[in-house]
């Protein structure tokens, strides 16, 4: 019944090749893969390293199993389940067999022994997902994907050359820790901090999300974040870096989620900000810190899921997700509202939700470290992600001003998918043991306690107290229409216009030569077919000449 | 696009729970008192302190607040720096192209 030691990524690799050929009923036998894949690790891996194979001199190892390969190997399974449960009313069939190859090749990176094979599966992470952005079919979704497609193959190839680097100064391409000490490591850094979501290199997730399909994002804020993540534990724990980088990573982007329209790029930011959590916690290094950090990125790929596909059953049904002309959905989409709530209460860390149990872990290792002043910025972070995303995403999606829209509900399977992740969320935040058990370190917190959730508690009623407040006195940003500039400026309106006038000035000096060209051509003498210029005439100049040029020789040799 | 649902009359979904002023009245009241409960609570129950800061009583509730009026004051100067028109990428990708 159980393969032992089989790479999860190749019945999800067999199953997109069958999808292909097989006609659109078999898409619902492709729901048993996740939960057969799933069952197949619980029951048939086995701790260690299998599947070395030599090629060249390189030695590739596909199967590395341990607590923290199998944990993300658990997850990720769950977020397809749930994912193809959402998906199976797409006509487009590129869209589930994108989204299986995607998620296989997120398998196939997490328990990917070496380096080279998780270069092999980071580009085919890229290569995959990008069609879900493309199978949006607009114009800007086009582009978008492209924007996408070089920051991821840039990553990829910063991976390989760090890599290599690495390769000949110490001949080893485990894929374990390194730490930052040499120019190779530093290369890997920027190569992960890329799929991480680090400042300034940031702009590819909040540029390509919100154009993706409805399932597609779904499937897209699963994976390939949640990968470098489980790449950063693995080779960066403990770099202090790191939690530098996380502060910045949860601060900066609430602030433009509360000026952005556009709710899904509202999630793509939220989404940065659950990423900084986690990359602190990596950087912190301790037993705890890690452990939080990769429960975090446990619930946060469930609950960031349920987001997105609340706010992709609204797409679906409204046609668009901007805030400013949402609101009053709870009347029609009651189900789905209330499921947004589910998904606002985990990322808000309200007791008895998900996000309690793991974030909690991450503050505490925090002062436990002694970084008072960057637990401070996080417990500002954590206020903030309350307000945009557990308050202004339900809030001015579904209830706000009536917009006089009445979208039917979401369809019965993406209603079921919701549903699942719902009840997960509640479950892991209700009953932490049993997500705590898969925990790769010691692991003995404890979050439900008088004292976390009374302060729990005031901060989050407080937040939502200030939004009232801010509210009753008009403080309160209106939702527009608009587009905010982030660094994305650089390369999208800097760099064309900056070109653009290299243009402009090239065009004109190649026009100002070729009129200085012709004018001198035009200033030539014609050859006309009077006397002066007769054969004879020009024999005689060119004796002449010659005549000078041996006598100019004849001295040049003497002298 | 946005689809009518033919089988609730526009009666049925113009006034629902929300739009009678009174229950967002009775909904903000309990709001408020549970806020107000909370803080009671600070002084009631013996919190674990862990940093200085936390010896503030009600801090966890002051911070929430203040850094929720910060955050939305800072980002709506930010926005009179940052916003641009919905078409502002688009625009110049077409200028681009001739």
């Amino acid at each position: 019944m159980w393969i032992t030691n089989l790479p999860p990524f190749i019945p999800f690799f067999i199953a997109a090749c069958l999808l292909t050929l097989l006609p659109r009923k078999a898409r619902y036998a492709m729901l048993l893969l996740p939960v057969w894949g799933g069952l197949n690790l619980w029951f048939g891996a086995q701790e260690g390293n299998w599947l070395t194979y030599s090629i060249a001199e390189f030695e590739l190892q596909l199967m590395k199993v341990d607590r923290l390969s199998l944990m993300f190997g658990y997850l990720f399974h769950i977020a397809a389940f749930i994912a193809l449960i959402y998906s199976l009313h797409v006509k487009d069939r590129l869209q589930q067999v994108a989204g299986l190859l995607y998620a296989g090749s997120a398998l196939g990176a997490v328990f990917s022994g070496d380096l080279l094979s998780l270069f092999i599966f980071w580009e085919l992470l890229a290569l995959t997902s990008v069609w879900l952005i493309w199978a949006r079919r607009t114009e800007k979704a086009t582009k978008a994907g492209l924007r996408y497609l070089i920051f991821q193959v840039l990553s990829g190839v910063l991976l390989l050359a760090g890599t290599l680097i690495h390769y000949s100064q110490t001949g080893s391409l485990a894929f374990e820790f390194i730490g930052l000490d040499s120019i190779a490591s530093w290369i890997i850094l920027i190569a992960l901090g890329i799929k991480c979501g680090f400042p300034f290199l940031h702009t590819w997730l909040t540029d390509a999300y919100p154009e993706a399909t409805p399932t597609g994002t779904v499937f897209l804020s699963a994976f390939t974040t949640k990968v470098a993540i489980f790449a950063l534990a693995r080779i960066f724990p403990g770099t202090e870096l790191l939690v530098y980088i996380g502060a910045a990573m949860t601060c900066f982007p609430i602030f433009y989620a509360v000026i952005e329209n556009d709710l899904r790029k509202v999630l793509a930011y939220s989404l940065i900000n659950q990423l900084g959590f986690m990359v602190c916690g990596i950087g912190i290094g301790t037993a705890l810190a890690l452990n939080g950090a990769v429960a975090h990125a446990f619930n946060d790929v469930i609950f960031k899921g349920l987001l997105f596909m609340t706010m992709g059953a609204v797409l679906h049904r409204v046609g668009h997700v901007n805030g400013s002309n949402l609101g009053g959905l709870y009347k029609t989409m009651p189900k789905t509202t209330v499921f947004c709530i589910v998904g606002a209460a985990s990322i808000s860390a309200f007791p008895l939700f998900s996000g309690f149990v793991s974030k909690s872990m991450v503050m505490a290792a925090m002062i436990d470290a002694g970084h008072e002043y960057l637990w401070l910025m996080l417990l500002f972070a954590s206020a903030g992600v309350f307000h945009h995303a557990g308050i202004k995403i339900p809030f001015f999606a579904f209830f706000a001003h009536d917009s006089g829209l009445r979208p039917k509900e979401a369809p019965a399977n993406m209603l079921t998918a919701m549903f699942i992740a719902s009840c997960l969320c509640i479950f892991i935040g209700s009953y932490p043991d049993l997500m705590y058990s898969l925990l790769p370190w010691e692991n003995d917190y404890v979050p439900y306690d008088i004292t976390h959730v009374l302060t729990q508690l005031q901060l989050l009623f407080f937040s939502a107290l200030a939004f009232v407040w801010l509210n009753k006195k008009g403080l309160y940003p209106p939702e527009l229409r608009s587009v905010n500039l982030d660094v994305e400026w650089l390369y999208r309106k800097l760099l064309p216009s900056a070109a653009m006038q290299v243009r402009t000035i090239a065009s004109q000096l190649n026009n100002g030569m070729q009129q200085q060209i012709l004018g001198l051509i035009t200033r030539l003498p014609d050859i006309k077919e009077s006397s002066t210029y007769s054969a004879a005439h020009l024999t005689k100049r060119m004796a002449g000449l010659l005549a000078i040029l041996l006598l100019l020789g004849y001295l040049g040799k003497t002298l | 696009m946005s689809e009518h649902n033919e089988s609730q009359s526009d009666e049925e979904t113009e006034n629902r729970f929300f739009d009678k002023p009174r229950n967002v009245a009775i909904i903000l009241w309990v709001f408020y008192a549970i806020c107000a409960a909370l803080v009671i609570m600070d002084f009631i129950v013996h919190r674990h302190i862990y940093t200085q800061i936390e010896e503030i009583p009600a801090f966890y509730a002051l911070y929430g607040f203040v850094a929720c009026v910060v955050l939305v004051l800072i980002a709506t100067q930010m926005r009179k720096v940052l916003m641009r028109g919905e078409d502002y990428y688009d625009k110049s990708n077409d200028e681009g192209h001739e």
